[in-house]
């Protein structure tokens, strides 16, 4: 006998509230970053000189770009996940560990949007 | 509230310390480690959006010797996580959950991780050098 109500057993959510979502946009988001990590480390590798004027022809490049906006984005995204779950596992302390979480989750949008918003001047030629 | 009378869930202390566990903790380490490294490829990318000058400065930052032993230790981090986040993916296929297959594919990600490395360096130092 299942001491699970009705309601619950039809939302699916768990005693975490939220289900499986979580854990499948880490999967979602890893699996991305399985193209994407290689993608980055492989075309500065190919790219030879490192140079200012290289390095901004290439990142300007319209593949390049939307590629690295990707890359970042996945990469903030899956970061958040992965740390959430470090945070959630050892403090225990319930003040601190929503504290920590939301620092965590802004400082992620804000280096992402930082980010972001880098490569988009420089696609977009507004770099000096 | 009688929390501390739910039962508990032993103390890892009490289980003998095995290679697999090691690893486990070490793709965390490695995850939680590249979140910090986050940083350095949002500086870079912010340094070419800030022009020529600021872009130099970051070159002369990424090339100083301190710098670089932190980016090898990035890179092995990188290829870690990448090659045991390989191997939990299969996992989650329902594939390899065996002792010996954990075992065994806990070795491949270690060598696959040093490997790549030691590749990667290489074939950077050689680029460096022509």
């Amino acid at each position: 006998m299942s001491l699970r109500s009705p309601i619950g057993r039809v939302l699916g959510l768990g005693a975490a509230h939220e289900g499986v979502s979580h854990w499948w946009t880490q999967r979602v988001s890893a699996v991305a970053l399985l193209g994407l990590g290689p993608w980055l480390l492989i075309s500065l590798l190919v790219l030879g000189a490192h140079d200012y004027a290289t390095v901004v022809q290439w990142a300007a490049r319209p593949w390049n770009a939307v590629l690295l906006v990707l890359t970042v984005a996945t990469l903030f995204y899956h970061s958040y996940l992965g740390v959430q779950v470090v945070v959630e596992d050892y403090v225990s302390h319930k003040g601190a560990k929503v504290a920590a979480l939301l620092t965590l989750k802004f400082l992620h949008v804000v280096l992402a949007a930082i980010a972001i918003f880098a490569v988009l001047r420089v696609a977009l030629g507004a770099a000096p | 509230m009688a929390t501390h009378e739910r039962p508990l869930s032993p103390h890892l202390q009490v289980y003998r310390w095995q290679y697999t566990m090691a690893l486990s903790i070490l793709h965390r380490i490695t995850g939680v480690t590249l979140s910090v490294g986050a940083l350095l490829l949002v500086y870079w990318l912010s340094a070419i959006a800030a022009g020529a000058a600021a872009y130099e400065r970051a070159a002369a930052f990424f090339a100083h010797p301190l710098m670089r032993v932190l980016l090898v230790a990035f890179s092995f981090c990188f290829f870690y996580h990448f090659a045991n986040g390989v191997r939990h993916l299969v996992w989650d296929l329902g594939i390899g959950l065996e002792r010996r297959q954990a075992r065994l594919s806990g070795r491949v990600a270690i060598s696959v991780a040093v490997a790549l490395t030691i590749a990667f360096w290489l074939v950077v130092s050689l680029r460096d050098a022509s």
